[in-house]
């Protein structure tokens, strides 16, 4: 199998805030916008450079989605951060009309999205953020896996006209993918070849697929691994063209299994080349309390799951 | 003619295209759209400097209005043809299947004259604010105006708006609130009371101003008025008084014409007291 290596561990928030900085040093019209967790968020250096061009909003996030659907009137090209939660259930109707059905440039950016959040629990843990924004006609749906990916699709998303909805999340986790990488919104990237099964991973499971598929080969199980960082839309060529292969696939995300990436790559097989697959997602539950790693190994997320999923799904082909 | 009789003139048959935009479709708001009439028309015709001819959605260098309480579109799409946006005969597609004149005004058709979707109450302060701030980190000295219902003021994302405006001193903002004491369950200070509204913005930092809305004369001196607060480190409302279904006696007094059409004995009716000063579409 491919190696994957990383020198550290990283969050991918800081992955957020680093290019956030980088888009405002070189981009007048990029706007940033906070709901009191500038720190969490990591975007204290754009808000610190240019006070200018950065708007606190407070604990109101129905305005800040308003404010920033606003901003775009003049061409200004607003990110509004806060955590995923806020970003999206909290702040529907707003994002629905405001930014989705007016077509509004507006760049939504989702912290601490999934369980992985940790120790604040259930409220602050949304596992729904990926379906809430994938239903929403023309919004793009991006979960990159690591700090590199992070900062690469923040700055990628300035460039691109219309809305978008950017997940990131709290822990640090491995810092593995280029550090200049060329991101390409929908444009999926294939990490390792294989021949028996298809795994296809987005955020933080990325690297637990990685994981997976160490063990795997050593089982004499050869898996093609792909990052699936853009959600919507999916990019449907590579996932038919490597289960055409494979003719097995297993998906992989800290999401629910309704609305997730599952969701979505199921629907696809399903009109175009229907094969045997398993979700490694979380069923219909909230989540609790706990240290991000107990969290994805008791919510069947981790990478023993995706080990497992995959011998399921072997034995129906 | 003096200026105001010309806008009143105006008014009328803008009055006239909001019921027969409503009575042909069988479906719309007349009741705050005749109320919000003699305001949108002094607005679009005499205070706003703007461009019809020439649409373009960043509206750079010009004045920019936003209508929150989406549901008086015909009233709206009347103006924005009346002052040139888009031809008049366009105006009998209101509501109707293919038609730019969707029953709340959205940009996704591309019609001319309007910059965000509204209709879901309450989002519109929040986005004129942000279109405010916009215009200020651009140097862009024009202003920014909205328009609000007053039941629309029992919406929290309202609030959220007023204390950020203040905050923010976005002084390049008139608000206003149709002050019509009515929304479609019944009088709102039944629905839920919004006790002195003057004193809620003042005590959020608002420069606060009423007029009598369906008075010509007091609608342009209040809305110039206004302006003169601009640029003062505060935002600016007006509350606005108005007579639900202004123009059209039966309608007038309740809040029963808030979604309901005239069907075709109460449209001549109404068309009977409505001058056709500039020539029905």
């Amino acid at each position: 199998m491919k190696k994957h290596e990383y020198k550290e561990k990283k969050d991918t928030r800081s992955g957020f805030g680093d290019g956030l900085y980088e888009l405002g040093k070189k981009n007048k019209n990029v706007v940033a916008l906070c709901a009191d967790l500038t720190g969490s968020l990591k975007m204290n250096q754009f808000a610190d450079e240019f006070p200018e061009r950065f708007i606190q909003c407070g604990i109101a996030e129905a305005n800040m989605i308003g404010v920033a659907a606003g901003l775009t009137v003049g061409g200004k090209i607003p990110f509004a951060g806060t955590f995923a939660n806020f970003a999206t259930g909290r702040v529907y109707d707003q994002i629905r009309q405001s930014v989705a059905y007016s077509e509004k440039n507006v760049k939504i950016c989702a912290s601490h999205a999934g369980i992985t959040l940790g120790e604040d629990g259930a409220t602050h843990q949304i596992m729904e953020d990926i379906g809430l924004m994938k239903m929403l006609p023309g919004m793009v749906v991006i979960n990159p896996c690591d700090y590199n990916q992070t900062k690469a699709a923040t700055i990628a998303v300035a460039n691109y006209t219309g809305p978008v909805y950017l997940r990131f999340g709290r822990p640090k986790v491995p810092n593995f993918t280029p550090e200049h990488q060329n991101f390409e919104i929908g444009k999926a990237v294939i990490l390792n070849e294989g021949t028996d099964v298809t795994i296809l991973a987005t955020g933080h499971l990325v690297w637990k697929a990685i994981e997976a598929g160490e063990i795997l080969e050593q089982k004499g199980i050869f898996s093609e691994i792909i990052n699936i960082h853009t959600i919507k839309p999916l990019d449907e060529e590579a996932v038919l063209s490597s289960v055409a292969k494979t003719k097995a696939v297993v998906t992989a995300e800290e999401h629910l299994l309704n609305g997730g990436l599952g969701d979505s790559v199921a629907q696809l097989l399903g009109r175009k080349l229907p094969t045997p697959i398993e979700m490694v997602a979380v069923n219909d539950k909230f989540g609790e309390s706990g240290k991000p790693e107990e969290l994805l190994t008791k919510y069947g997320i981790d990478t023993d799951d995706i080990v497992s999923a995959v011998d399921l799904v072997l034995k129906r082909k | 003619m003096s200026d105001i009789q010309n806008l009143k003139q105006i008014a009328s048959q803008v009055r006239r295209d909001i019921v027969r935009m409503v009575h042909a479709q069988n479906s719309g708001h007349p009741g705050g759209s005749l109320g919000c009439t003699d305001f949108l028309t002094a607005l679009y015709f005499e205070i706003m400097e703007h461009d019809p001819e020439d649409f373009k959605m960043d509206g750079n260098d010009q004045d920019l209005f936003f209508l929150s309480n989406g549901h008086i579109s015909p009233l709206w799409y009347s103006i924005l043809a009346r002052s040139g946006y888009f031809s008049i005969s366009e105006l009998s597609t209101f509501r109707k299947i293919n038609s730019r004149l969707q029953g709340h005004p959205t940009t996704k058709e591309g019609l001319p004259g309007i910059r965000i979707a509204s209709g879901s109450l309450g989002q519109g302060l929040s986005v004129a604010c942000g279109a405010a701030i916009t215009k200020k980190i651009n140097n862009d000295s024009k202003l920014v105006y909205s328009l609000h219902g007053d039941g629309e003021l029992q919406e929290g994302q309202i609030w959220e708006a007023a204390l950020f405006a203040t905050h923010h001193k976005i002084d390049n903002l008139i608000a206003t609130v149709d002050y019509n004491g009515k929304q479609i369950d019944g009088p709102v200070e039944d629905v839920i009371t919004l006790g002195n509204l003057k004193a809620k913005w003042e005590s959020f930092g608002w420069e606060t101003l009423e007029m009598n809305g369906n008075d010509m004369n007091d609608v342009v001196k209040t809305l110039g008025q206004a302006k003169t607060y601009t640029g003062k480190g505060k935002p600016v409302i007006i509350l606005m008084k108005t007579e639900m279904g202004m123009g059209v006696d039966y309608m007038m007094g309740t809040h029963k014409w808030h979604g309901v059409a005239p069907n075709d004995e109460q449209l001549e009716l109404a068309l009977d007291q409505l001058e056709e000063s500039l020539g029905d579409y």
